[in-house]
């Protein structure tokens, strides 16, 4: 948008603006009374810039603020990836609370009918210096991210203005902030709006106030709004966040009154992406043209080498060369025809593709322990890819499944088994897997359509797997699947970042991915399947066991050891059955099967595969519940270590954490004492 | 079940027994039990033709318990042979549906019974017959009365004399057992036996008193004879020399009726030494009848898909190669017609018994 800035039309614009505010933002239409004319003059007069928060104001939904239901959950959004970002990148264990309260003049409305609502997010980030609380939350497109090839949540740095910018067009309330940068410092706590005109921070208010918080930031704002449960609310966006982010700890009060609690489950921040230059393939011409411009170097070659990844000064030599521009040549001089040949060189050079380690994926074991604390199921697999390029771009596609339903939940309905009458049939499970998509560890929630992700899940032959799939349809569930874009720049189809791109390289690494996941939950469907086959046969031959030895007893005129051939039979019936393994594989022995990589299973009994994982999980949630009152962020970190240290645990220590897990309600002590035995150390 | 009496356990209650130890000799082993029993199909019959019968071969089957698609039959048989041997013991004969019921009941904690269906047990008894070599007779089993006979023949059926050229029109009905422990052919003045496939037409001569005038024995089966009726045949033909005439439908079924008569079947293969009645005619209906005998057309059914499948299975039977059946076969298949015994009666009602068989049996006109 600032490249449009006509300096010409700079001046001019804003002395008519001034004259006639009430003016409608001008078009560059000439008025539409064609008898008329108008000189050149004239139309000049009219010709004056547009403010970029006036721009918003008009193409809200181009941010997300399309309705109010969206537009609620925009604003939560935009809270909460702020501070997750700011967290992260100080290495703080994220804590963030989001509050959302029905704000009515009077009468107390419903949540389900209320309009306008206040929405309260709280870290325990950072904290932000003073001086840039009003251009942070009161200025478009003012931020520390756009300009930086980096992994984040945010991108533009619109978003909590755009959100703040949202709650005073509807409301007419500023955004109150409150930070403080550490203990020793003070909380400040501002009240501020956007100048929309000149995009602008207002300060309405600004003081020192006492905080309970050593550190941290909460960000409140007012806004119209509609809240409504089920696909695509906010509800939903937390809980999908905390799947995606297992290391944020995230407690959440419903405007109905409720209180969420999101575990930490995960106890490790996410490796610290690094910043990279852009690397030559993923650039535009004119973002060329503009480098050249703003480059510090005095030389193309050095231009080349420092402005870009992965150009040595030996293929900065050769590219110039190549492009026969003299490698001594000033960057701002190279122009027209000769900078095209140099745009057209840099693509065609042989080049290594972009480092990789600017992105931090979420890790195989995150996710599992994120669809794990969130998602009932039987089986859970994750997979990580390796990381991929597309334009230039680095990514890393993750892809998880969670399958099934829990045991607990398959014994619930179970009727009794009565003869099927005619037309009777088993009931058709009709129910289709649900895709969760993200990017950046942000969920998706709009235009799964046209996302990349949904239409790799959907071209994905999930019968293979062992699933059911009609044609051009989602696999059959109950599943949930999982597929997450960590990128420098992820490529959103609009601006309102809902869907991902579909470009030919992306596709193709979430369907390797999927692929993957399936394969996993092929081998654990088939097995299940097999032994479930095994034990339909073993039951039909210990049906039968009975009365061939009753049979046989009489034959004998009574005279037969009756119980030592029965025995004898079942032993031979177990044996050719599949024997143990049939039982393990169904959970019926309480042992469990062999885990397959990277999965948790869960039976009857307790959960296989991945186990340290998983039971690491469930102490948590035992010892979150045990120790009530709000912790710091020293008290967390405490517990962070001495989970690690549990795994390479000496006797005693295992005795104390099983003990300590005895206490929890879920009752499933003895399991755990056994699978934190079984723990491998690391 | 029932008490064991002190005697000593029969040749046939040792074999039941064996099964029993069949299985445990195999549970001592960890190995699967099994049974072998010889197939009864057309794969394991050969024709022997110097003796005109149909033998059963060697080839036997496994039956064993640990196999989801036979644990059931391997069940169903132990059952029926405890049943069996349980006859053995008490020296009772019974039928083939008291056997059902006999073992029939739900399993234990379950919905599933040990036969829904007699045509379940059934075929379990037939393949302990072939398997312990046993006869049914021996087994103490027998089948439902399924038969008549009228004629100059007196038999002694437990004690009592049975003359069967006094028994009206209705004459008498042929038990299933009718081995000489059981019947015993006191006197038999009859010239020959004459077979019907049709209790209708049957009726018709036993009405008409053609044994008597022709001296000769009427039996039916009422379709498919049963083995008492096959039996009885053989022994009239073997002990009293009396040669036996198939009348039958002229469709692949009345042809097929004669063959069993004649060489045995398949599924009782092991049984044609004691059944089969080599030198049996068939007087007809032949393919060749309703031209001899001026049968309108329309009196003629179609062929039926069915009807027509069945008869080129016949042309490949060996028994059947006889250039005469082949040419009688395909003199059928060539009609596209089939003709009832029945629809004789279209000339005259008693067509039959006054014109169609006297002019064959006088012109020997019958195909071997």
């Amino acid at each position: 948008m600032a490249t449009k800035k006509a300096s010409a039309a700079e001046t001019e614009s804003k002395s008519s603006a001034s004259r006639s505010t009430s003016e409608p933002v001008a078009t560059k239409k000439p008025a539409a009374k064609p008898a008329e004319r108008v000189t050149a003059v004239e139309m000049g007069a009219r010709q004056r810039e547009i403010s970029v928060s006036e721009f918003f104001t008009k193409n809200r939904h181009l941010l997300g603020f399309d309705n109010p239901r969206k537009a609620l959950l925009t604003c939560v959004k935009e809270a909460v990836d702020n501070a997750l970002d700011a967290c992260e990148e100080a290495g703080i264990l994220p804590d963030v609370t989001v509050r959302l309260e029905v704000v009515s003049n009077g009468q107390p409305v419903a949540a389900s009918q209320a309009n306008r609502f206040r929405v309260t997010v709280t870290d325990n980030g950072p904290g932000i210096v003073r001086q840039q609380i009003p251009r942070i939350f009161a200025k478009l497109l003012y931020g520390s991210k756009f300009h930086r090839l980096r992994m984040s949540r945010g991108q533009q740095g619109i978003g909590i203005s755009a959100a703040g910018m949202y709650g005073q067009l509807t409301t007419g309330k500023p955004v109150k902030i409150i930070s403080r940068i550490g203990p020793k410092a003070a909380a400040h706590f501002f009240e501020v709006q956007i100048d929309t005109k000149k995009n602008e921070p207002l300060v309405h208010e600004n003081k020192q106030i006492d905080w309970e918080q050593p550190r941290g930031t909460q960000v409140a704002l007012e806004v119209e709004g509609k809240y409504q449960k089920g696909r695509a609310s906010v509800d939903e966006w937390l809980e999908q966040t905390s799947i995606a982010n297992p290391h944020v700890k995230l407690i959440y009060h419903t405007p109905e009154g409720e209180t969420k609690e999101y575990a930490r489950t995960y106890h490790e921040l996410p490796p610290q992406p690094r910043e990279i230059k852009p690397h030559p393939y993923g650039i535009e011409f004119g973002m060329l043209l503009k480098m050249l411009q703003d480059t510090k170097s005095h030389t193309v070659a050095g231009f080349l080498e420092s402005d870009f990844c992965r150009v040595s000064t030996q293929i900065a030599e050769e590219i110039c060369k190549a492009a026969k521009v003299s490698p001594e040549a000033k960057p701002r001089e190279l122009k027209g025809p000769m900078a095209e040949t140099l745009y057209k060189t840099l693509q065609e050079t042989k080049l290594m593709a972009p480092p990789t380690n600017c992105i931090s994926p979420i890790g195989e074991k995150a996710i599992l322990s994120g669809l794990y604390k969130q998602i009932k199921g039987e089986f859970y697999t994750a997979v990580s890819r390796p990381p991929a390029v597309y334009r230039g771009n680095p990514f890393i596609i993750e892809a998880g499944l969670a399958y099934g339903n829990r045991p607990q939940d398959q014994n619930k309905p179970q009727q009794p088994t009565m003869p099927k009458a005619e037309g009777e049939g088993e009931e058709e499970d009709s129910e289709l897997a649900r895709v969760i998509r993200y990017a950046n560890r942000v969920p998706l929630l709009y235009q799964q359509s046209a996302c990349s992700t949904f239409k790799a899940v959907l071209s994905t032959t999930w019968k293979n797997y062992g699933l059911s799939q009609s044609r051009g349809a989602l696999p059959g569930g109950p599943m949930v699947i999982f597929v997450h874009m960590a990128s420098v720049w992820v490529p959103f189809t609009s601006e309102s970042k809902e869907a991902i791109a579909d470009y030919d390289e992306i596709q193709k690494e979430i369907t390797l991915a999927l692929r993957e996941c399936g394969r996993r939950l092929g081998l654990f469907v088939r097995r299940r399947e097999r032994a479930a086959s095994e034990f339909r046969r073993r039951n039909i031959f210990e049906l039968y066991i009975e009365e061939v030895v009753e049979a046989c007893n009489r034959l004998k005129g009574g005279k037969l050891p009756k119980e030592k051939l029965k025995a004898q039979l079942q032993k031979i019936a177990s044996t050719r059955t599949g024997g143990q393994k049939t039982d393990q594989a169904l959970g019926k022995t309480g042992a469990g099967p062999e885990g397959l990589p990277h999965s948790i299973i869960v039976t009857a009994e307790g959960i296989e595969g991945e186990t340290a994982l998983a039971t690491q999980i469930e102490a948590d949630q035992a010892t979150a519940v045990t120790t009530a009152e709000p912790h710091l962020q020293e008290e967390k970190q405490a517990n962070v270590a001495s989970a690690s240290k549990r795994k390479v645990a000496t006797p005693s220590l295992l005795e104390q954490s099983s003990r300590k897990v005895k206490t929890t309600p879920g009752g499933k002590s003895s399991k755990l004492t056994k699978t934190t035995v079984l723990r491998k150390p690391k | 079940m029932t008490t064991t009496k002190t005697k000593k356990p029969t040749v046939v209650e040792k074999k039941l027994i064996s099964l029993a130890d069949i299985v445990i000799q195999a549970a001592e082993r960890s190995k699967d039990p099994t049974l072998q029993i010889p197939i009864r199909a057309l794969s394991n019959v050969a024709f022997n033709e110097k003796k005109g019968l149909i033998e059963m071969g060697s080839k036997k089957q496994e039956r064993s318990f640990f196999n989801v698609g036979m644990a059931k039959r391997f069940m169903q048989t132990v059952l029926v042979a405890d049943a069996l041997s349980e006859l053995q013991r008490a020296d009772l004969t019974t039928s083939l549906r008291e056997i059902y019921y006999r073992t029939k009941h739900t399993i234990k904690d379950s919905h599933e019974n040990t036969f829904d269906a007699q045509d379940e047990s059934d075929p379990v008894i037939e393949d302990l017959e072939v398997s312990l070599a046993a006869l049914r007779e021996e087994l103490h089993v027998s089948a439902e009365n399924r038969g008549s006979i009228v004629g100059p023949v007196i038999f002694g059926d437990d004690g009592d004399r049975v003359d069967c050229s006094k028994l009206g029109k209705g004459g008498y009905s042929v038990p299933s057992i009718v081995e000489p422990e059981y019947l015993e052919i006191r006197r038999c003045t009859a010239d020959f036996v004459l077979l019907v496939e049709k209790g209708t037409q049957w009726n018709r001569l036993s009405e008409d008193k053609f044994w008597r005038r022709y001296n000769c024995i009427l039996l039916t089966g009422n379709g498919q004879p049963p083995r008492g009726v096959r039996r009885l045949a053989c022994r009239l033909h073997e002990e009293h020399r009396l040669p036996v005439y198939v009348l039958v439908d002229n469709d692949p079924w009345g042809y097929y009726i004669y063959s069993v008569v004649k060489q045995g079947s398949i599924n009782l293969a092991f049984e044609s030494e004691r059944m089969a009645i080599p030198k049996a005619k068939f007087v007809g209906l032949s393919s060749a009848d309703p031209e001899n005998y001026e049968l309108p057309r329309n009196v003629g059914i179609k062929l039926n898909d069915k009807d027509i499948a069945r008869a080129k299975e016949l042309l490949n039977y060996q028994w059947f190669k006889k250039p005469t059946w082949q040419a009688e076969i395909k003199r059928m298949l060539a009609s596209g017609l089939k003709y009832e015994l029945d629809a004789l009666a279209n000339k005259d009602f008693q067509f039959l018994t006054k014109k169609y068989l006297p002019k064959k049996l006088q012109e020997r006109d019958w195909l071997d």
